[in-house]
């Protein structure tokens, strides 16, 4: 092997010899053209797999249980993509008032004051703690326990009770569920961007006269979005997927309950969660794309700060101000 | 006004739990006056300045800086602790230079500079840039504006830092070992800025290992070991003949 890769350089060397003959005047040197090495293994690993995949395909498309043409008959149709909006929805509000959530629980885990801290400590025990299930089916029942809103004052005839209409609404009841679950799991990841900048950078904004509140909002967080971007990506592909839990509720206007209502009467399910997960994967491979670029933008902001790279600065296209 | 000192410690203690760092400091630096800290590692050196612009608090002994105490107001015979507005409106007036240069990382050299003024001192943005060119040009980087602190050289990152601090117009300036993370070539630029510094009258507090800058600049040196002051006097005195043993001992490691 080694007998032949040498035999091998030896005759590129020889086919070209105006590359080696001046190689220190800058002239690229000789291109190594070796044998590469096989993978015996890897070449049969690939085979089988294609092979299978590709039996399961032709086998998948002639059993008429999959109902392909039910598939095609439902993908489009308007309850199905009214559903798909109505996930959306979910996912968009929800992880809207996580985040915001997420970042005053991180806020305060962070605190000095030790009663702040152990509240939040305190939320993220019970919401992280219990199945998104569970609390889904306990939200769906708190009507049942909260019957009004009072307003007055503890042990005391409330001056105002109203009918609790807002525990009514499921849409509302889904969107609290799924952000106050959220928030648990947000909290975490903001704490750890926060985490992530050095304390330095704090000292030095305090140092320089700055408040708190200024020394986060121009310092800190934004040096720690390139931490937290990333895994709130993943946060919200899975958010969407979570979505599909609200029939603990019970919702049934989501893609997926949708499909179910649609399923029950036609008494295709299979088809009908083939279309549902043909909705869902095009949701998340869209937001997969856009977290692509997302970190790809941030991870750009590490190479920045490579301190031995001494290149001229590419202009605004690192830092908030662009 | 002019015998008021600028710095007056008197009994500056601090401690961490149950370790005591600062064991009862006490000096004075006038206005104008360069003081040099000398001490190992350990000393309690950056604890001391940090007490100075309260990012550590003092657990006891007096400490004031321009005639105001540092970090509480007297009222009779009380000390009450100020809210974190009014030590931040303390903590302006005193410039501060970390070891680690501290910059911020996603803003220019320029955009660091006007930061504070702007944000804390509520400057135009118009007025800030100009301010800040003008001091970036002062420290030799007048051709840096626009770069990322991770495009520049650790001098040129901490002659930045120093042009920082000076944009919010301190009456004091504090540096903990300006020049202990740069490489050795790049040590002279940032003590030459300090040098010039220095000359125009700013008072400086400077924390440092380079001997031969405490002796040129320094109006009076102060040896710490162990959280007291164990050596204090002219620079050139004390370098050259040290009275205590520890000071000895150190100055033997160090020249
Ligand atoms: N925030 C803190 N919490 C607990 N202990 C601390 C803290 N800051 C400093 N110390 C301790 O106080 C002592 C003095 O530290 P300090 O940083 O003031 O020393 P120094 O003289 O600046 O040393 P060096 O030359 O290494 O910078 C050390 O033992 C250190 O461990
Ligand atoms: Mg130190």
């Amino acid at each position: 092997m080694t007998q032949d890769d040498r035999d091998h350089s030896a005759a590129s060397t020889v086919s070209s010899p105006s590359t080696t003959s001046s190689p220190s005047d800058g002239s690229h040197p000789v291109a190594i053209k070796a044998i590469k090495l096989r993978h015996p293994w890897r070449i049969l690993i690939s085979v089988v797999l294609v092979i299978l995949l590709v039996l399961f395909v032709i086998d998948a498309s002639q059993r008429s249980a999959y109902g392909w043409p039910d598939v095609a008959k439902y993908v489009f149709d308007r309850r199905i993509s009214q559903g798909a909006l109505v996930t959306l929805q979910l996912t968009v509000y929800s992880m809207i008032i996580a985040i915001v959530l997420g970042l005053l629980l991180a806020v305060m885990r962070l605190s000095p004051n030790p009663v702040v801290k152990s509240v939040a400590w305190l939320y993220l025990w019970v919401f992280r703690g219990t199945p998104i299930y569970v609390q889904l089916v306990f939200w769906g029942l708190v009507a049942l326990i909260y019957k009004t809103i009072d307003i007055g004052l503890p042990f005391m005839q409330p001056w105002i009770s109203i009918p609790n209409n807002l525990a009514l609404n499921v849409f509302i009841i889904a969107i609290v569920g799924l952000s106050l679950n959220e928030a648990a799991y947000m909290a975490e990841i903001v704490r750890a961007g926060l985490l992530s900048v050095d304390r330095g950078q704090e000292e030095a904004a305090t140092a320089l006269g700055m408040s708190w509140g200024q020394t986060m909002s121009r310092i800190v967080v934004p040096q720690s979005m390139r931490v937290i971007i990333p895994p709130t990506g993943n946060e919200v592909i899975s958010m969407l997927k979570t979505t599909s839990l609200v029939a603990a509720i019970p919702l049934t206007t989501d893609l997926y309950g949708v499909s179910r209502d649609i399923s029950a009467v036609t008494f295709t399910p299979i088809p009908l969660l083939i279309v549902a997960s043909i909705w869902y994967l095009l949701f998340t491979s869209i937001l997969m794309v856009g977290q692509y670029f997302l970190e790809k933008r941030f991870s750009r902001g590490v190479g920045m700060r490579r301190p031995d790279k001494k290149v001229q600065p590419i202009g605004n296209d690192v830092g908030g101000k662009g | 006004m002019s015998d008021m000192p600028m710095v007056r410690a008197d009994g500056v203690s601090k401690s961490f739990g149950s370790n005591e760092v600062l064991k009862g400091i006490s000096l004075t630096v006038d206005p104008g006056e360069v003081l040099c800290i000398v001490g190992p590692s350990g000393s309690g050196k950056s604890t001391f300045l940090r007490c100075i612009n309260h990012l550590e608090r003092v657990d006891a002994g007096r400490l004031s800086v321009d005639g105001q105490l540092v970090g509480y107001r007297e009222k009779g015979d009380k000390l009450y602790e100020l809210k974190p507005k009014e030590a931040a409106k303390q903590r302006r007036e005193i410039g501060m230079v970390f070891q680690r240069f501290n910059l911020f990382p996603h803003m220019t050299a320029l955009e660091n500079v006007m930061e504070a003024p702007m944000r804390v001192r509520g400057i135009s943005k118009a007025q800030a840039t100009a301010r800040a060119e003008e001091l970036l040009a002062r420290v030799g980087l007048g051709d840096k504006g626009d770069h990322y602190p991770a495009h520049l050289s650790g001098g040129q990152q901490q002659r930045v830092a120093i042009a920082r601090a000076l944009a919010m117009e301190p009456k004091l300036m504090l540096f903990d070992e300006p020049t202990s993370a740069l490489d050795p070539e790049l040590v002279g630029e940032v003590l030459d800025v300090m040098k010039g510094l220095a000359k125009t009258g700013m008072t400086m507090i400077v924390v440092t290992h380079e001997m031969g800058f405490a002796r040129e600049v320094a109006d009076s040196l102060v040896f710490m070991d162990g959280g007291v002051v164990v050596e204090s006097g002219d620079p050139r005195e004390v370098l050259s003949s040290p009275k205590h043993e520890r000071t000895k001992a150190f100055l033997s490691k160090v020249l």
